[in-house]
């Protein structure tokens, strides 16, 4: 996972390497438990491997902690599933933790630093589950959510009402890349983890995918002179 | 149709108005952003660009969301 990054403005510009931003990746001292944590875990033989099993079983509370919180939605997986994906998490992440140790920096706890490896490697498992043996929608599946009349496309656009702008846009405006992975992503609600990996790309490299087509679908929009912020709070 | 689900699924097409930092940097630097939650202090302020992308990432606000309330209830029971 690469852990540079710029940020991303609408307009497509960056504003990496910001005083701001090395500010808030400086080195900060460490909490006392911090500190033992990394010294265990930089050290050799039991007191080493009593670190690295303390650490698993802290990485497996929050992968239980994560499959626990999603199983409402999934009811369709079994106990032995959930248990099963907890586990590979734990494990999963373990590896990828171990890896990144020297990226830690004490901008957190430690154990919260940790946490967040076992929930993204049990969040991510749990959608790919879910999504198993599915095929992925990457044409619209409905266009009701964005039609506040029911009146047809046209008659919408001649109006000039945002659903039927918002549509021509995301027809006209947007690379068959960039449709594909809006409409999947925000239109269809794939989870972006399954259609990374579907699509053979990373997650990081579909959010900028779906990061400038939003912005494109905006310009759109806002050479239509038509005014987001205003229909949005209208229609809160 | 709810008029509310429908705003969520424009806001959801449209993204967030302003910049955002990405899945991999939000990763990176959520556990601080969560910290700053708790202990109450403004983390827009220290880490810009991350709440924004939690409004256009359903995926990094559900870790988000399990970050917070795992760490939230620990130090509740006191573990941490």
């Amino acid at each position: 996972m690469s852990l540079v990054e710029p940020i991303l403005r609408t307009d497509g510009t960056g504003v990496a390497g910001t005083t701001r931003e090395a500010e808030t990746s400086r080195v900060v001292p460490l909490d006392a438990e911090s500190r033992d944590w990394l010294e265990s875990l930089r050290g050799v033989g039991p007191a080493y491997d009593d670190a690295v099993a303390r650490l698993h079983a802290l990485l497996l509370r929050g992968a239980r902690f994560e499959v626990s919180r999603r199983r409402p939605s999934h009811l369709h997986l079994r106990g032995d599933d959930l248990d099963d994906i907890a586990t590979e998490a734990a494990d999963d992440a373990l590896v990828s933790l171990l890896e990144r140790l020297d990226t830690f920096r004490g901008a957190s706890r430690f154990t919260t630093w940790a946490y967040k490896f076992a929930l993204l490697e049990a969040a991510v498992k749990v959608r790919k589950r879910a999504w198993q043996g599915r095929e992925i929608p990457l044409e619209p599946e409905s266009w009701e959510l964005f039609s506040s009349t029911g009146r047809d496309p046209e008659a919408q656009l001649q109006q000039r009402e945002p659903p039927a702008i918002l549509r021509r846009g995301i027809e006209n405006v947007l690379t068959p890349h960039q449709r594909r992975v809006l409409v999947a992503l925000a239109v269809n609600g794939v989870p972006i983890d399954v259609l990374a990996e579907r699509l053979g790309t990373t997650r990081g490299a579909l959010y900028k995918t779906l990061h400038d087509a939003r912005g494109k679908l905006r310009a759109h929009v806002a050479e239509s002179g038509f005014d987001i912020g205003e229909w949005l709070e209208a229609e809160t | 149709m709810q008029n509310v689900n429908k705003n969520d699924a424009l806001r959801g097409l449209l993204g967030p108005s302003g910049p955002e930092v990405g899945c991999d940097e939000c990763f990176q630097k959520i556990d601080q952003y969560v910290e700053l939650e708790l202990s109450g202090r403004d983390p827009d302020e220290v880490l810009p660009g991350l709440r924004a992308h939690l409004e256009g990432c359903p995926a990094c606000r559900e870790e988000h969301d399990s970050l917070y309330a795992l760490v939230s209830s620990e130090r509740t029971l006191g573990k941490n």
